[in-house]
């Protein structure tokens, strides 16, 4: 008899996700139970102290975003996990990680919202909130995966990004991703292409915590390494303390939205299907993806020009292929968890040049493949 | 003649706010009021507690003992 | 001792008002450093938002200024991660007992070796002087206009019902007895609190007619009692008096220390 491949699991969305960050390198793991996110914080609570890791259920979703961010600064990739109510607040403290320029990774299992609202059930009420949850002009990088798999990859590359651009990074799953058990086969370490942060090289007294370089991504000292310096969320300038100047604030806030802008290639990611002669474009991404699939691939078989677009990456907005791609179309339709969050980036990205039909479902029950493919099929 | 020795009182006019703690704390009464800042008025009468340095809530003043002198 | 040589100096003077009781205690802090003989680099000091959080934007070490309240919580992760990082967080009233109150009595709690020292002005004295926890009941203030209706927190006991390991009181008029608190606060391995009670001359004392700061230092001498004096005094005679002293000084294993443990087992089972 053939022996089982150990590597082949048959695990959860949110089993992945801790998977993933263990591949990671994640050691340091904050949270505060909600559901349908809390499978992350019990595999963690378990599996971290194996790896030397540390775990801590705080008092409540803002002390988790800090104490996240906390470990970040003492140099342990760190990460947090959510839902809806718990994400609302955590955006404080998420501003401070964008402005401070701490890697940490923010998960968050999308449930019915607004308010309490549907905690045992899936939407994806917080594309927009992941973006501008938090105050003030920031930049942030979101992605969303459609299967277990993908969940595992993409925790990966959360905390890949979040290291490579010294920015929080957000992983928007939902309740049908976080709670659907699929088979893994997980990649071997090797194959991740792990990311560290980029230290200092220069001595403590050349040290600019938030130096104006050629990469416009600073590099990062731990605490308790040698460097001391100053962190606050502040508007600073290139030290890191406090300053009322002007141009020295523009040129700081400049950089670190630009900082994001600028490799937004090497950031965004989409999956395209059938795309090439496509007369009708579907858009969507996490769990609602997986129907748009399906949609498209029947209306193919029926002899409809159907394609798909998938957002792997939420944000930064893939503007520029949505725009291309929708070019050659003749309508596009936008499947999403929610009343058109994503489909009014759509509109604009294609600059109302054509019909974007939405669908959307906010009673907790999934888009299904016949609800996207009948907008697909329908004659003018 | 053997000089009696007493210690050392600076003020940082630069950082000095006014607060006039160091005057009214002193146990010995150095200090004066001056027109805008604290003066030591009566150095003799030092007996190196230390306590106006310690109040000194803006690090303006520094007492040096005479053995540091 | 030279304090200088914890300072950044370019950043002197400090922003704090004239008499503000703040840089009294921050000389506190420095000195017991000083007198600890701790590496600056093992030092980390966090803070919230407040003129009390503008604190460690002036000394040389680590330094954390975070959210409004939230010291406390990004403490823990860095302490967790860094274990041999002293790490000290400074907090005003506001701070800790208001909006940073939940984090404050679950660090108490988990026994998480952290020093907190609390600035206690009885105000907001950063945005104006508006009505804290701590605020006596009666006293005015910006937001209390005709006396403020609540009844105020006792930092210490809470601190102490919370469990942290070691609380102490006291006034910056008291400035051995700080000493002395801050000290046993650093040495010890746990959550620790020392609270001081610090002027505001701006936001309080003027509201509330109770003069300069040499006044409301004036104040501290002449209404503080010991913990043991005020055993033996009534309810009446304790009236606006400051209870100062050590609350709890008790052994008891720390977070890291109790997780530490975890780790072992955990990594036995595979
Ligand atoms: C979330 C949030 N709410 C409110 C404020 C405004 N704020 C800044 S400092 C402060 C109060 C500070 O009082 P305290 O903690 O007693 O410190 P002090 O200034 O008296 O030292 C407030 C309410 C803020 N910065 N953030
Ligand atoms: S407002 Fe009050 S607490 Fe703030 S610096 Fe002035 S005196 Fe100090
Ligand atoms: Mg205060």
């Amino acid at each position: 008899m053939e022996k089982p491949n150990p590597n082949i699991k048959m695990w959860q969305g949110n089993v992945a996700c801790a998977e993933g960050a263990l591949a990671a390198g994640c050691r340091f793991f904050a949270g505060y139970p909600i559901t349908p996110s809390s499978e992350i914080a019990e595999v963690l609570s378990r599996r971290l102290p194996m790896f030397g890791g540390k775990f801590i259920q705080m008092e409540d979703e803002i002390g988790a975003m800090g104490a996240t961010i906390g470990a970040s600064l003492g140099g342990v990739k760190a990460m947090t996990a959510t839902s809806g109510p718990g994400f609302s607040l955590k955006q404080e403290n998420l501003g401070f990680a964008a402005m401070a320029e701490v890697p940490c990774v923010i998960i968050n299992v999308q449930r019915g919202g607004p308010s309490t609202g549907l905690p045992t059930h899936a939407a994806q009420g917080e594309l927009m909130q992941a973006r501008w949850g938090t105050h003030g002009d920031h930049p942030i990088i979101v992605l969303s995966p459609c299967s277990v798999r993908e969940t595992y990859d993409m925790t990966v590359k959360a905390f890949n990004l979040s290291e490579k651009y010294r920015t929080p990074v957000i992983l928007l799953s939902d309740e049908i991703v976080g709670h659907l058990t699929e088979k893994v086969e997980v990649p071997p370490i090797e194959e991740l292409g792990l990311i560290n942060r980029k230290k200092p090289t220069v001595s403590p007294d050349k040290y600019l915590p938030y130096e104006m370089d050629e990469t416009d991504i600073p590099a990062m000292a731990n605490f308790g390494e040698g460097y001391r310096y100053h962190v606050t969320g502040l508007a600073h300038d290139e030290t890191g303390f406090p300053t009322n100047d002007p141009l020295k604030i523009e040129a700081q806030l400049e950089r670190l939205n630009r900082k994001i802008d600028r490799y937004r290639d090497d950031i965004v990611e989409i999956e395209t299907l059938y795309t090439d002669d496509a007369e009708i474009l579907v858009i969507s991404f996490g769990s609602t993806a997986r129907s748009a699939r399906r949609a498209v691939a029947n209306a193919r078989k029926n002899g409809t020009k159907a394609g798909l677009l998938r957002q792997k990456t939420v944000w930064p907005m893939p503007y520029r292929e949505i725009e291309a791609i929708g070019a050659n179309v003749k309508r596009i339709i936008v499947a999403e968890m929610n009343l058109g969050q994503l489909a009014h980036e759509v509109e604009w990205a294609v600059r109302r040049s054509k019909p974007v039909v939405r669908v959307n479902k906010i009673n907790g029950e999934p888009i299904t493949p016949k609800e996207i493919y009948n907008s697909i099929v329908i004659k003018e | 003649m053997v000089m009696k020795k007493f210690p050392k009182i600076t003020i940082n006019e630069q950082w000095c706010k006014s607060c006039e703690i160091c005057v009214e704390f002193c146990p010995k009464k150095v200090f004066d009021m001056g027109r805008f800042y604290p003066v030591v008025a009566r150095p003799e009468d030092c007996i190196d507690c230390k306590l106006c340095e310690k109040l000194c809530p803006d690090f303006a003043i520094t007492v040096t003992s005479p053995k540091e002198t | 001792m030279d304090y200088l040589q914890y300072l950044r100096l370019d950043k002197m003077p400090h922003i704090w008002c004239d008499g503000c009781g703040h840089g009294i205690i921050l000389k506190s802090i420095l000195r017991t450093i000083d007198k600890l003989g701790w590496d600056k680099n093992d030092i980390a000091m966090v803070s919230g938002i407040g003129c009390s959080g503008r604190t460690p934007g002036y000394v040389d070490f680590n330094t954390l200024h975070t959210t409004h309240g939230r010291a406390l919580a990004f403490a823990t992760g860095l302490k967790i991660a860094k274990p041999k990082l002293h790490v000290i967080v400074v907090s005003g009233d506001g701070d800790a007992a208001a909006i940073g109150g939940n984090h404050f009595i679950h660090a108490a709690r988990r026994n998480i070796d952290i020093t907190m020292i609390i600035y206690n002005n009885y105000i907001y004295g950063m945005t104006g002087g508006q009505v804290s926890p701590t605020t006596p009941s009666g006293k005015k203030a910006s937001t209390a206009p005709y006396g403020n209706p609540d009844m105020a927190f006792d930092i210490s006991r809470l601190a102490q019902a919370a469990g942290a390991a070691y609380v102490a009181r006291s006034t910056v008029y008291h400035v051995g007895r700080t000493d002395k608190y801050i000290e046993q606060a650093l040495k010890k391995t746990g959550f620790s609190v020392v609270e001081i009670l610090t002027p505001c001359p701006t936001s309080y004392g003027r509201q509330n007619k109770e003069g300069t700061a040499v006044d409301m230092m004036m104040y501290q001498k002449s209404n503080s009692v010991s913990i043991e004096r005020a055993k033996k005094m009534s309810e009446e005679e304790l009236e606006g008096k400051i209870i100062t002293g050590v609350f709890v000084d008790k052994e008891q294993e720390c977070y890291l220390s109790r997780y530490n443990e975890i780790v072992k087992r955990a990594q036995s089972i595979k």
